[in-house]
């Protein structure tokens, strides 16, 4: 894992003095609230329904247990006990005061923590792929660059008053686990004849205006990274609408220009760049890529890639003839992936009890996570987009005691990829732009869907859910997605069909009118249904979806 | 001629340069680019700051005016004339915040005229926030890295 240097904490240090005179000045009178809000903004605190929310940066969704046991802190000492989540593999706290802000930056400080561009118009906090350094399929670890662009994006004085927030998500895999094409800009890491370079894609988003990234350049070599990123801010920059909040993001750019127009005049600034010398010195790509080297027990033997874990496999775990709940075994069927050693998997650790909320986690479950971290994967632990955690790196031996430990904690649900495990933005019950409530509604769907069973025989289904048009429920990228809007003052819900984030990235299509809270729900189990009397051997929802169209589910809802 | 525009060297507050400051006028970027003589002009957030390149050698003072602190252009256009070589008077004007100066500093902003006078103590405070920097720009500082692999 990345650790700061001196330099790294003078900065995060800087920045906590520096927002304690901002909010002095805010309170002295000096700054107007329209002068003071971006400057929180770029603090991540939000004014919500009720509170002031805390956004927390997790850089690419990495943290030690030390870590997470701060942020378990700070929701006890500043907040109401618990945490939310993110699908940017950040954590929010929704019940923050004002005049404790600057506070928990400090407490955050003393980890190696900070709050810094997790809102407000600049380059937000950086994702990764969650299976980062441990996936069997990776072809490079995307965290030494996505740590690389986290330096370069911070305090980065050209580019803090940009037209819109910014995002950037780096993967190293053909798998996208990281809704990399759905970024202002995505970054996929490559190897092409040996040599490390990265893909560029530009221009993609949710929202309301839903857009699939396209392909800008196919092969930036390694000591040009920061240079083509600048050069793709700075016409952003320069040319992104800022007579309208709604078309400001780079996707709208990149649509009105085409993407041939916009890669052209990247390009060109791109070549006046390398003329400048932005980039920093290669040395420290490689100081920093020293940081991400695997736990020394993972080196050797190979390391040669897992396989995913089957049944047979899983009954011989452990003692042989052990006495065992039955619960584990599904459990490391669906909550575990293939590591890249062959004794190790990756564990998901769901924040998707039925009927919970989704990404909430206690301060108890949290210290109960970190303390599994440090002892069953080397210290580390993943936050992911999907509104989970998961530990990296385990030891295939050591599952069914971390099973135990995790079902104790209320944390062993077997929902990885599941119609339960629902992403749902924070919707009506905090968020001030919401038009109805994402919470509830995912719940009951967990809940209906966990009683009848009906889970583990749909298998794989995204189920994505926002409470407004700003999609931050990603429904849009859903297998199902629901949208929450406002009809004559009362809460209706529009179903769409068809999305995936993944590699096979699409968007949603809507299914046809909307309905009420009880009839949205009726409405997902409906197609269900039409998915389990139509799938053919192996398919999951989204690939039988894609064989037979939208028209049979219509058939289902409306017919 | 174009009319007069910009501001005057008592409206400005905060200045890094040894030079005698400009105490004209300054002209659009379209007019400046019409005319061979002027040698103080005028960026407002949708010019494009390319434009002047031709006339770098005589121009003395460039403004670039935020008419909204939240309008980032400026920075890119300073940054854009600094890196073709610019020395001249860059000078920021408008909605310019304490919270702005040292990322505007950073950009190649040397002179600077709010529409607001700043507090001198704040002012002071900001421009010096950042002891280490983690990007290379148009203040040439050396940057964290550079630092850290410093031979």
């Amino acid at each position: 894992m990345y650790k700061y240097d001196q330099y790294d904490q003078a900065m995060v240090d800087a920045r906590v003095e520096e927002f304690r005179d901002q909010a002095r000045r805010r309170l002295e009178g000096k700054l107007t609230e329209d002068q003071f809000k971006p400057l929180r903004l770029m603090n991540g605190l939000y004014l919500q329904l009720h509170a002031y929310m805390l956004r927390v940066a997790i850089p690419y969704g990495t943290l030690n247990a030390r870590q997470m046991e701060a942020l378990a802190d700070i929701a006890e000492k500043y907040d109401r006990g618990y945490g939310h989540f993110t699908t940017r593999q950040n954590i929010q706290y929704n019940w923050i005061k004002l005049e404790d802000a600057a506070d928990i930056l400090a407490d955050l400080s003393k980890v190696e923590m900070h709050a810094i561009q997790t809102s407000g118009n600049c380059i937000r906090n950086i994702s990764a792929d969650h299976f980062a350094g441990a996936a069997a399929d990776e072809v490079v670890d995307p965290r030494p660059y996505a740590e690389l662009m986290r330096q370069w994006s911070s305090f980065h004085p050209e580019f803090t008053y940009l037209p819109r927030k910014f995002k950037i998500a780096v993967i190293g895999s053909e798998t996208d686990r990281a809704a990399m094409r759905l970024h202002d800009i995505g970054i996929r890491i490559v190897k092409r004849d040996g040599e490390v370079g990265a893909q560029f894609y530009a221009g993609g988003g949710m929202g309301r205006t839903p857009m699939i990234a396209p392909l800008i350049r196919d092969f930036v070599p390694l000591d040009q990274l920061i240079t083509y990123a600048e050069a793709c801010l700075r016409v952003y920059n320069r040319y992104g609408r800022r007579d309208n909040k709604y078309k400001a993001r780079i996707k709208i750019l990149v649509h009105e220009l085409g993407a041939a127009e916009y890669t052209r005049q990247v390009e060109e600034e791109f070549a006046h760049m390398l003329s400048v010398g932005v980039e920093p010195p290669l040395e420290e790509l490689a100081r920093i890529a020293a940081h991400f080297e695997l736990p020394e027990p993972l080196r050797r033997p190979g390391p040669r890639a897992g396989t995913p874990l089957t049944p047979e496999r899983i009954k011989n775990i452990g003692v042989p003839g052990q006495a065992r709940d039955g619960g584990f075994e599904a459990w490391a069927l669906n909550n575990t992936h293939p590591h890249r050693h062959p004794d190790y998997v990756s564990a998901v650790i769901s924040l998707k009890p039925a009927g919970g909320i989704p990404g909430d986690a206690t301060s108890e479950q949290m210290r109960v996570v970190a303390k599994l971290a440090r002892h069953y994967s080397f210290d580390e632990l993943r936050v992911m987009h999907t509104q989970n955690l998961l530990l990296p790196h385990v030891a295939i031996a050591d599952l069914p005691a971390l099973w135990q430990a995790l079902d104790a904690a209320g944390l062993g649900s077997p929902n990885m990829d599941t119609i339960e495990d629902i992403i749902a933005c924070p919707g009506l019950d905090y968020c001030s732009l919401a038009n109805a409530r994402s919470i509830p509604l995912a719940q009951r769907i967990s809940e209906r869907f966990a009683a009848s069973g009906r889970t583990e025989v749909v298998g794989e289904l995204k189920l994505k859910i926002s409470g407004c048009i700003n999609a931050c429920g990603h429904h849009h990228a859903g297998h199902i997605g629901i949208l929450g809007v406002d009809k004559k003052g009362k809460e209706n819900f529009q179903l769409s069909l068809g999305g995936s984030e993944a590699e096979d990235v699409s968007l949603a299509k809507i299914t046809g009118p909307g309905f009420d809270e009880d009839g949205v729900i009726a409405a997902v189990e409906k197609v269900t249904d039409v998915y389990l009397a139509t799938r053919a051997d192996g398919e999951r929802f989204l690939d039988t979806y894609r064989r037979i169209g939208m028209e049979p589910f219509k058939e289902a809802l409306y017919g | 001629m174009a009319k007069d525009i910009g501001t005057s060297p008592d409206e400005v507050q905060f200045r890094f340069r040894d030079d005698e400051p400009v105490d004209h006028g300054t002209v659009t970027v379209d007019a400046c680019c019409d005319q061979t003589n002027a040698t103080a002009v005028r960026i407002e957030p949708g010019d494009d700051a390319r434009l002047l390149l031709p006339f770098l050698d005589r121009l003395a003072l460039v403004e670039v005016n935020f008419p909204s602190f939240g309008d980032g252009r400026g920075y890119s256009a300073a940054r854009i004339l600094r890196e073709a070589g610019y020395t001249g008077e860059l000078r920021a004007v408008g909605q310019v915040l304490i919270d702005q100066l040292s990322h505007m500093r950073r950009c190649g902003f040397d002179s600077f005229a709010p529409d607001k006078r700043l507090d001198e103590d704040d002012a002071a405070r900001a421009f010096a926030t950042w002891v280490n920097v983690y990007q290379r720009a148009a203040d040439r500082r050396a940057t964290i890295a550079d630092k850290r692999h410093e031979a």
